[in-house]
């Protein structure tokens, strides 16, 4: 399907380059969305300006304009400005992201991009929602225009907020909904962050189940990254020791760096997709009723460790489609430095089956899910074990970054048995591949992907709202402020649909 | 960010606010290192240009002038507050900010409550709408007082209704110091239950303290002091000690260290609200989060460290330390065994150089030894907030909502009946205007409702977990 845009030949500065890319305007609410947004900025900036981009430097030039354009706005000394809005209804965070932004010395937030109250939603989805969401609404939407405005081409919306809280929750739901009634044409996705499944805050769960039911009608894709999955990265995989919430957030960024930033159509080489946000919904949502997009990359590690490693695509590529079928939420884990290598190779080349015993003990790839063989039911279906259930796709987008990029070969993923049987693989597939290297790793593969991943997820803090609204308590402080027992009901409704509908798969 | 009032009844009321008050400027002192007055010092005090006359003196940014509490001292003696006016922290309060009456109220919550409560009615409410002007955004009213007398009891419990009618949408966080059992005031049993009932009734959630515990948490402190056992010394200014920050080897003034305690317990809750941290938590959460039911909003807190920590770098296990501790008898501010009874909802509240990593990890090691109720599994608030205590590399402040409140309430009630069978004392309290049978037998009744909600929810304990049946969807 072609774009329904107009490519128009913009020339910024001395750099010619054509067709530059779209913008997208950021959304970060609460304390979450702020401490992220920032992490995700700086990850971009910083990769742009990276000189290890393995590619000529014309293209690297490419890429930098492409980045710029689509994240930053120009200022007149030349420090690039964040095409964000920081809402949140206290400001301690607000300050503190302002000015860690302006440290960097390499980029900042907008003077008048913040807007801010001085007492929070207190955790309460209620109080974001009916209280602070119509109490403000013109102020921050205003904000919203000015930004949007400041683009010459616009792609859409990138909402950045948590599920537990309740400014990013509940504001971020009144927010979204209203992104759609006076934006209809524009795209929104929503960045979700899931709470840890040990809480952050009690009610945590009663804030996740209305958010995802009210984002369910008014966002266009749902990406969601969960923290306890973001956590083992950080404790297995880079080694750290005494994991700070700054520690998750740089490696959350790092997933949504090799996500958003620039990248080549398959079919044409010669410039860089300009509409990130309509490229990944048209690939990653066919059907409303499938929203729910995750993330999973590879490689991650520790610098320490990168110097040491090499990988090949081949190897990269094996380990991610075993990630996606078999609903892991990471690579294996890797040990020392040296280590490194001769264990990927190893798994790589060995028959699966004899690894299996071995990579079952750590958290990470089950190498006994296989995908079933066409016309048969999935193995795992039929085991007892609940994990062996094999993951199936509605769509998967492939982004491969870095040197050899071209030889990487990606038959794998087009298997028919990995799909529902609704779409054909040629639909449901895509993958783009990039020359110029991303932070650091000579090679990364990231996949995004609307699958069964987050189904177990999803229906576990159902089920534990459930109970908890069974017993009736905390309810009173929703009622306080307009939401209704009825309200949660339909929340608990349209997500147990969703539930069904991922399941029937 | 917001701002929060302080309101001290009653002797014991004033005396804790003192030292709060003491303790909070030496917080601020220390963090604010430049005197530039700051969102964080403003939620607590007011910035006075004190040359200026009247009330036009506020100044809300630049360089610290003079910093006066937001507070309003009540009481119905002068001996305590009158000190306190002569005392090194006279200059913190504003003379305006005071209601004092000379006779006291004999340690009868009706005089408290009824004859003092219509006396001073007008000026309360003077005075409080004076300090709720003085805020930008009021979030909370803070109320210290003790049970077992007449004022603090009485007219502290007066004041909440007032609070409640006239700033429905403040929060009404109550520190209450309850009557251990050899309490030498003979009423405090009817004093109590009395005040229980308003409790109860406009609270937005109560800390109960003991004077026991305090009393035993001193007592150990001395005792490792007097031992030697604390290694090199306890440092000499840190906030936990006494409030002159010099060590005694016997306490002259228990209550002073007791008092000192409970302040420490104020700054500790409202320590990530102040100040920042990468997992904020501000005051409304604490009753969102921790109050399921509207009734049920008593939480027993226990607070660490309050011993010793000399080393300034300190490796996990020491931090984990911290967090066991926590959960131990030693560092409970309430008499009470949450150990083996239901939690309903808990908060840890960490300061210093915490990561997101400690706190699970040790939520993990804790939470098997634990109960939680059967809707609430995984019933944990956290926050952590990057600036430590004066003199501390971290600290941990946990508010539990368990049923190990029960036994205290049915203790006052044991109490209470004893007395009251006997009506000892009782025409006292039924010589009041406004006063009758009645309000001893609501009182009663009010408290047994609470008691039995307690029990009830401590029959589902031990009781296997199940999963309620879902929503079917038709596909």
């Amino acid at each position: 399907m072609e774009h329904a845009h107009s490519f128009s030949v913009v020339f910024r500065g001395n750099t010619p380059s054509l067709w530059l890319s779209m913008s997208i305007v950021t959304v970060q609410l609460g304390q979450c969305g702020n401490q992220i947004g920032f992490e995700v900025f700086d990850a971009l900036l910083s990769d742009s300006h990276s000189s290890q981009g393995l590619c000529s430097k014309r293209e690297n030039e490419a890429y930098q304009a492409s980045c710029k354009e689509r994240f930053f706005s120009e200022e007149e000394n030349g420090v690039p400005i964040a095409r964000a809005v920081l809402v949140d209804m206290e400001p301690k965070v607000i300050n503190q992201t302002l000015s860690k932004a302006a440290q960097s010395g390499q980029w900042k937030y907008g003077q008048h991009a913040c807007f801010c109250q001085k007492q929070g939603s207190g955790n309460n989805w209620a109080y974001g929602y009916s209280v602070h969401g119509p109490r403000h609404e013109e102020s921050i939407m205003s904000l919203i225009r000015k930004e949007v405005e400041k683009c010459d081409s616009f792609s859409g919306f990138f909402i950045i907020m948590s599920m537990a809280g309740g400014t990013g929750s509940g504001l971020g739901a009144f927010v979204t909904q209203n992104l759609q009634d006076q934006y209809p044409n524009s795209l929104k996705m929503n960045h979700i962050i899931w709470p840890y499944g040990t809480g952050e805050v009690i009610v945590q769960n009663y804030n996740s189940i209305l958010t995802l039911s009210h984002l369910y009608r008014s966002s266009d894709a749902l990406l969601v990254h969960e923290n306890d999955a973001v956590h083992k990265i950080c404790a297995k995989l880079m080694n750290i020791k005494q994991i700070s919430f700054s520690d998750i957030n740089q490696v959350l960024a790092h997933q949504l760096g090799s996500v958003f930033q620039p990248t080549y159509s398959a079919e044409s080489s010669f410039h860089y997709r300009r509409n990130p946000l309509g490229d990944l919904m048209e690939h990653l949502v066919p059907h409303p009723e499938f929203k729910m997009l995750s993330v999973r990359n590879i490689p991650h590690m520790s610098e320490n460790s990168l110097a040491y490693s090499t990988f090949t695509w081949a190897g990269l590529l094996k380990h991610l489609r075993q990630m996606l079928i078999s609903n892991a939420k990471m690579e294996e884990e890797v040990g020392s430095d040296c280590v490194a290598q001769a264990s990927l190779e190893l798994l790589v080349s060995s028959d699966p089956s004899t690894s299996a015993s071995q990579s079952a003990g750590i958290t990470g790839i089950d190498w006994h899910v296989r995908p079933p063989l066409s016309g048969l039911p999935p193995l795992g279906k039929m085991s007892l074990n609940k994990d062996l259930h094999f993951n199936t796709s509605v769509a998967n987008l492939v982004i491969l970054r870095g040197k050899d990029v071209q030889s990487a070969d990606v038959e794998g993923f087009k298997d028919p048995a990995l799909y529902t049987s609704w779409l054909k693989p040629v639909n449901a597939f895509n993958v783009w591949k990039t020359q110029r290297a991303f932070s650091k790793y000579e090679k990364s593969a990231v996949l995004v992907s609307n699958s069964q991943f987050l189904v177990k997820p999803l229906d576990t803090i159902v089920g534990k709202a459930w109970n908890m609204f069974a017993s009736k308590a905390y309810i009173h402080q929703y009622t306080k402020f307009g939401i209704e027992e009825e309200d949660f009901l339909d929340s608990f409704t349209s997500l147990e649909q969703v539930v069904a509908s991922y399941c029937n798969l | 960010m917001t701002q929060s009032v302080v309101v001290q009844v009653g002797q014991c009321g004033n005396q804790i606010g003192c030292c709060f008050w003491d303790l909070a400027l030496r917080e601020h002192a220390a963090v604010n290192q430049k005197g530039i007055y700051d969102e964080a010092i403003s939620s607590f005090f007011r910035n006075v240009d004190t040359r200026v006359v009247g009330d036009g003196g506020s100044i809300s940014k630049g360089k610290i002038c003079s910093l006066k509490a937001r507070a309003v001292l009540i009481d119905m003696e002068e001996g305590v507050v009158n000190e306190i006016l002569q005392g090194p922290l006279r200059d913190v309060f504003d003379t305006k900010q005071l209601i004092t009456d000379i006779s006291g109220s004999g340690n009868n919550w009706a005089v408290g409550h009824k004859v003092f409560g219509s006396l001073y009615q007008d000026q309360i409410l003077e005075k409080l709408r004076k300090s709720a002007e003085h805020c930008d955004c009021l979030q909370c009213f803070f109320i210290i007082h003790s049970m077992g007398g007449g004022t603090g009891s009485g007219l502290g419990t007066f004041l909440l209704k007032v609070l409640e009618d006239e700033f429905p949408e403040v929060y009404r966080f109550v520190t209450s110091i309850y009557p251990s059992g050899e309490d030498d005031v003979i009423t405090s049993p009817y004093n109590s239950m009395l005040a229980m009932k308003e409790l109860n009734e406009h609270a937005d959630c109560v800390l109960p303290i003991d004077n026991q515990s305090l009393f035993d948490i001193i007592s150990k402190i001395d005792l490792m002091v007097n031992s030697g056992k604390l290694g090199t010394t306890v440092k000499p200014n840190s906030l936990v000690t006494s409030s002159s920050g010099t060590l005694k080897k016997r306490h002259k003034k228990p209550f002073d260290a007791m008092n000192n305690i409970v302040a420490n317990l104020l700054l500790n809750l409202t320590s990530s609200a102040r100040f920042e941290g990468s997992l904020n938590m501000d005051l409304n959460e604490i009753s969102m989060n921790l109050v399921p039911f509207p009734q049920l909003h008593y939480l027993v807190s226990s607070l660490t460290p309050l011993y010793t920590l000399t080393d300034v770098n300190i490796p996990p296990r020491r931090l984990d330390q911290m967090f066991s501790d926590a959960f131990s008898k030693d560092h409970q501010l309430l008499q009470a065994d949450p150990k083996h009874s239901l939690y309903l909802a808990c908060a840890l509240m960490v300061r210093g150089n915490v990561q997101i990593s400690d706190l699970r990890r040790n939520i993990e090691r804790l939470k098997p030894s634990l109960q939680f109720v059967s809707w609430n599994q995984e019933g944990w608030k956290t926050s952590l907030c990057s600036v430590p205590p004066v003199g501390h590399s971290h600290s941990l402040l946990a508010l539990a909502n368990n049923t190990c409140v029960k036994p205290t309430f049915m203790e006052l009630k044991e109490r209470f009946m004893r007395l009251y069978k006997k009506k000892a004392h009782l025409h006292h309290y039924l010589q009041v205007e406004g006063v009758e049978k009645s309000c001893f037998t609501e009182a009663v009744s009010s408290l047994s409702a609470l008691i039995q909600e307690y029990d009830q929810l401590d029959t589902t304990k031990n009781m296997p977990v199940q999963d309620l049946p879902r929503l079917s969807i038709a596909m």
